[in-house]
């Protein structure tokens, strides 16, 4: 019996160190043109990464690691050097990370909108209305509405939205709102189950597959306007990143081609996301 | 109750397509998961034997320690492996975060005090019974380590099942340090988590549904693999 155990120990040494040299080498030969994209949620949950990565590997021969994290959090990990490239959507967060100087340079690369879901019923009465009037109206009526409350940049736009309505958010919410600290899909799903109403960009949306009685209630209204930026991270402050490979991945997505590939995604017909890197003021 | 018989549909058709997303994410669930618990096994089989079988002052409140740590909440260290393997952290020039790697270390974290806990409360019976017999033959308490081991072996079997079991089963801490990348860092447990966040529940639950069955067959084919080798 000894014998037995003995010999089993050696082999299941051997068969772990195997495994183990096997995974490093293969990890160091793809290292060198892979890079890790901190990204938001929605740009993950509504499928765009999973149709656009291929078309960047195909054209770049870059191979793109995603982390979708929402952009409070995606800004955060580029600041500690975890990873090479920020793609993310709240222009003021995206320029106050600039102005720290972790980020190289921002490029404008593409928008959708905001919209806000909510039950068919709409108890609020907010349909058609303006954003302000709307949110103001859900507030009146202390109708459920669920927050992202996890610094993401629909939570930004969200709570700016609340400000330009005249409502200080912070102080006068109540029960009715409710905060999950998740992402947009987890938001969507809270909304569908509970007959809320939430903050959502379209693309994550038109994706989302658990609606129950969801369905769009304010659309169109400029301040919905939402602008995506990428950057590469800063090499002076982490000379790890992938600088070669980050710029290419950039330089792709603003290129015509790039810009085209995202105008091709669409669910059901439906253009999702709309290129606009030419645009001086995005 | 759609959701579930639509979820038992989908788990049948992505098994027979051979999905090949499946086949990425099941090989990094299995592949990650078996290493940490392999690992765990390891370093806490020892370790728990060692606990039950050797005398030192203060070994009750080591045996605390070992069994307290069962409580370790893996998102806790999940977090802290992160830190320590962030490129701002100590570890970090080594780079493997957001690599299986990461997740292998993390889970094997969590693992240890489970096989630690589970060999020691065996073994302490197991010594109780044996452990004077080896002992009166002459051999040191190291020496006696081993036969001891091979005569608890179902235990150890047990422990090492239980620490796998922790594996499989983990998300929040491998997503943290795993970053739930397509492909590379997304096992079973996290593209739950994502297709759930994106609505598609049904999907969700035929994942859900075939790692309970990964699991159950891990598990026998590890009992299996046990008769066999006792040749019973």
């Amino acid at each position: 019996m000894r014998r037995w155990l003995g010999s089993l120990r050696i082999l299941a040494t051997i068969a772990f160190a195997t495994l183990g040299a096997q995974a490093l080498t293969l990890q160091a030969r793809a290292e060198d043109q892979s890079i890790v994209v901190a990204s938001t949620t929605s740009t993950q949950d509504s499928g765009l990464f999973g149709y656009l990565l291929p078309i960047v590997k195909q054209k770049t021969g870059v191979d793109v690691k995603v982390l979708a994290q929402g952009t409070g959090q995606a800004l955060d990990t580029a600041r500690r050097g975890d990873a090479d490239v920020v793609f993310v959507h709240a222009k003021s967060a995206e320029e106050k990370f600039l102005a720290e100087g972790f980020g190289v340079k921002r490029y404008p690369v593409m928008y959708n909108d905001f919209v806000i879901v909510g039950p068919k019923e709409d108890p609020a009465g907010v349909k058609g209305k303006d954003v302000a009037t709307a949110l103001q109206a859900i507030k009146a009526k202390a109708a459920p509405f669920i927050s992202r409350g996890d610094h993401s940049g629909t939570h930004i736009a969200e709570l700016k939205l609340w400000k330009d309505a005249g409502i200080d958010i912070g102080h006068d919410r109540g029960s009715w709102y409710k905060e999950i600290g998740q992402g947009m899909g987890a938001a969507l799903n809270m909304a569908s189950a509970s007959n809320a109403y939430v903050l959502s960009d379209r693309g994550t949306w038109l994706a989302f597959r658990n609606r129950g009685d969801l369905t769009v209630l304010v659309e169109g209204d400029k301040r919905l306007f939402n602008q995506y930026g990428v950057m590469l991270v800063n090499p002076a402050k982490h000379p790890q990143v992938k600088t070669d490979a980050g710029q290419r991945f950039i330089d792709f997505l603003v290129s015509p081609e790039g810009q085209n590939a995202i105008a091709g995604y669409k669910i059901n017909g439906q253009q999702l996301f709309y290129p606009d890197a030419n645009d001086p003021n995005a | 109750m759609n959701d579930f018989a639509q979820a038992f549909e989908t788990a049948a058709s992505l098994i027979a397509d051979f999905d090949v997303e499946l086949r990425q994410i099941v090989g990094v669930s299995l592949g990650v998961s078996l290493t940490a618990s392999f690992l765990a096994f390891l370093i806490g089989a020892p370790l728990g034997t060692a606990l039950a079988i050797y005398r030192v002052r203060g070994k009750a409140g080591l045996v605390v320690v070992a069994n307290a740590l069962l409580g370790l909440p893996p998102v806790v260290v999940g977090l802290a492996v992160y830190l320590l393997l962030s490129r701002s952290g100590p570890l970090g020039s080594l780079g493997i975060l957001f690599t299986p790697t990461a997740m292998v270390i993390a889970q094997a974290v969590l693992g240890i005090p489970i096989v630690i806990a589970l060999v020691h409360r065996m073994m302490v019976d197991v010594w109780a019974r044996y452990g004077d017999a080896l002992l009166v033959d002459g051999a040191s308490r190291f020496r006696a380590a081993w036969p001891i081991m091979a005569i608890g072996r179902d235990g150890l079997l047990t422990a090492f099942l239980a620490a796998f079991g922790r594996a499989i089963a983990e998300v929040g801490a491998i997503i943290i340090v795993g970053g739930n990348v397509r492909g590379y860092t997304r096992t079973m447990t996290t593209a739950i988590a994502l297709e759930t966040s994106k609505g598609d529940l049904s999907l969700a639950l035929a994942l859900g549904i075939i790692l309970v069955i990964l699991s159950m067959t891990v598990s026998a084919l590890s009992f299996l693999i046990g008769r066999i080798l006792d040749g019973r």
